[in-house]
């Protein structure tokens, strides 16, 4: 028998009875299409976490004052009060390790900040012109802080969007106006732009001053909070990490790194550590759909197998007129994956609609690329070959003479 | 070409045997119209499904063509099937989701025939058979009983075969449906020299035959030519 003619053969079989057909392939449609859909939103939660990660920056190495603290996610806890990095800590390390791009020596602290009758609580961060490249930020109005201005200890700040909404009625530009910090004056003079608010910390709601006003004027002493370091690339992150730490140790004259009085964070250790959660997270919502797909293929042999005992007398028929046991476990094996090929294409477009459909309504991030649709076929071909091969394997052995005499 | 040499078929459920054909020989040559009459239990049916290659025989041997068919596996049986005999049988012959044409193109699917030369040679066969192109398209249960039969005479000529096995091929019709069929393997003997086997239980049936072999309890009893036979004169 040709292709054609086998398809012919499967199509008239299964297309005798749609309902029939239909209510069969329910179960591989329900699994296929959930397995896309559970993959589709693993992978939505994946990209997200991962973009809000490299939203702060990329390439980017975070040393922060104090003990080692457990590794994982939370790089906003707490800044600490320890003061062991220091502005030459941070030139140093500009000067002395290999492949690194900018440093963005940093020091923050939470005030109350007012403008002419309004105030608000915020984060105020003394930061130099590099911060701009290593963090990812850009100015919507006006100007960022120049080199010049931190070294003159000038009074000046750069508001983002949440803070200008929340000291200045809308319709009024932010820039040029005055604000009090820590009771002294600051002039305004850029805004940045609006990135969102997920993540870490809300980094619009955030004001920027020159480090050196910061340390003069707000802590009184010369000291980092943090020291974000920018890699030449990502494959030069652990080798900046590295060196940067042995940089450190010894500036600080400290012989065992378990004694450390810095710690260092690599945001690509926090993306993989956040990746490896949500691919787990994705694997296992798969594994549950796919157990559906296994109720499913059972599905498929139970009905083959009853279509093999209702088409005996047709078997016998068959084999009386020269078929042979191969042309018959052929026949019914490709009704078998017919059946789940098309339940296949059904499920995958049923996963897409439901992906889009709750990425839309529902607000999840949902991301689909090819590989869940080729393995929802593969599968579902599989099943098939696996489901009916029994069922296929009964008509073949079918006794022609008992087959023709069934009733 | 059929050569049968003392063909016995024991059947054995548990403790019982059933000897179903005790020792049976004759031959047949090509060109014969040969009924085999038996009333049931006779070993008719068992020794349709030997000369039919749908099963082999205990002992003994079955010449095919001059090819002893007798210990050959169930693979083998099969191509000796599709390529040497038509079956036409009592009910049932035709595939109910098929048309007309595509059952009678069947055998020839299996056997690897290419398409073109397929559809070609089912439809001679079936104008052989008496059938017309209105109902090529047509599906069984669109038909009557008798044009289901000629459908059935029709596939059963279109791989060309050694030999024509008819099981009770009228058993299901009434008298007058019954002789155009019977006509038609007639036809098909004289103009086309076809070897017909017609199996049946009744006399009046067999008659239509030129030669009737009669057995009984597992043995043939009588075969004889002597009979006058009941030939119709059929047109379409």
């Amino acid at each position: 028998m040709t292709y054609k003619d086998i398809f012919h053969e499967t199509y008239s079989a299964l297309s005798a009875n749609k309902v029939r057909s239909g209510l069969t392939i329910l179960g591989i449609v329900i699994g296929i299409g959930s397995v896309i859909a559970m993959i589709s939103i693993g992978q939505g939660a994946q990209g997200s976490i991962q973009s809000s990660i490299q939203s702060i920056g990329a390439n980017l190495i975070m040393v922060m004052p104090g003990a080692q603290k457990t590794p994982g996610y939370s790089v906003s806890a707490g800044r600490g009060t320890s003061r062991t990095l220091t502005n030459e800590d941070s030139a140093a390390v500009a000067a002395g390790v290999d492949n690194v791009t900018a440093v963005a020596p940093q020091l923050s602290g939470r005030y109350q900040v007012t403008a002419k009758g309004t105030n608000t609580n915020v984060s105020v961060d003394g930061v130099t012109s590099s911060y701009t490249a290593v963090r990812d930020v850009a100015v919507e109005e006006g100007s960022f802080i120049t080199d010049q201005q931190n070294t003159s200890l000038s009074k000046v700040a750069v508001i983002g969007p949440t803070v200008a909404s929340d000291l200045f009625a809308t319709g009024t530009d932010p820039v040029g106006q005055t604000i009090n910090i820590k009771n002294l004056q600051f002039k305004v003079i850029g805004v940045t732009v609006a990135k969102g608010g997920s993540g870490f910390n809300n980094q619009d709601d955030m004001i920027y001053v020159p480090i050196m006003s910061a340390q003069r004027y707000f802590a009184g002493a010369d000291y980092l909070s943090e020291l974000d370091i920018e890699a030449g690339s990502q494959s030069a992150m652990t080798q900046v990490q590295n060196d940067t730490t042995t940089l450190l140790l010894s500036r600080h004259n400290i012989s065992d790194p378990t004694q450390a009085d810095f710690s260092t964070l690599n945001q690509a250790d926090i993306v993989a550590a956040a990746s490896s959660v949500t691919g787990t997270f994705t694997i296992l919502l798969a594994a549950v759909a796919g157990i559906s797909l296994v109720v499913g293929g059972i599905g498929i042999m139970n009905m083959m197998l009853t279509t093999v005992t209702e088409r005996t007398r047709e078997i016998g028929l068959r084999k009386a007129i020269g078929a042979k046991k191969k042309d018959i476990s052929t026949q019914f094996l490709s009704e078998a994956v017919m059946l789940t090929f098309v339940g296949g294409v059904v499920g995958i477009i049923l996963g897409l609609a439901l992906a889009y459909g709750i990425s839309y309504f529902g607000g999840i991030q949902t991301q689909i690329t090819w590989e869940p649709i080729a393995l929802g076929f593969g599968v579902s071909a599989v099943i098939g070959i696996v489901f009916g091969y029994y069922p296929a394997q009964r008509a073949a052995r079918l006794n022609p003479i008992e087959a023709l005499r069934y009733e | 070409m059929i050569d049968v040499r003392n063909i016995t078929k024991t059947y054995s459920t548990g403790d019982n045997e059933t000897r179903a054909l005790r020792g049976v020989s004759f031959t047949i040559k090509d060109g014969e119209f040969v009924a085999i009459m038996g009333p049931s239990g006779s070993g008719k049916s068992t020794l349709m499904h030997i000369l039919g290659c749908l099963d082999t025989p205990t002992s003994g041997q079955y010449f095919l063509d001059q090819k002893d068919v007798s210990k050959l596996t169930d693979e083998e049986l099969a191509d000796i099937r599709r390529e040497k005999i038509g079956f036409v049988f009592q009910s049932f012959n035709l595939l109910p989701r098929a048309t007309v044409l595509r059952n009678v193109t069947l055998p020839l699917i299996y056997a690897g025939v290419e398409e073109k030369e397929r559809e070609k040679r089912a439809v001679a066969s079936l104008i052989a058979a008496g059938m017309d192109e209105t109902h090529f398209m047509h599906k069984s249960n669109q038909l009557s009983g008798g044009q289901i039969q000629r459908v059935a005479i029709a596939r059963a000529l279109v791989n060309n075969p050694t030999l024509i096995l008819a099981d009770e091929p009228t058993g299901n019709l009434d008298t007058k449906t019954s002789e155009v069929v019977l006509g038609t393997f007639q036809k098909l003997n004289e103009e086309q020299g076809r070897t017909i086997v017609l199996i049946t239980h009744e006399p009046d049936i067999a008659l239509h035959a030129r030669r009737i072999i009669m057995i009984r309890d597992g043995l043939i009893v009588e075969d004889k030519t002597s009979h006058a036979q009941k030939i119709i004169r059929y047109e379409k």
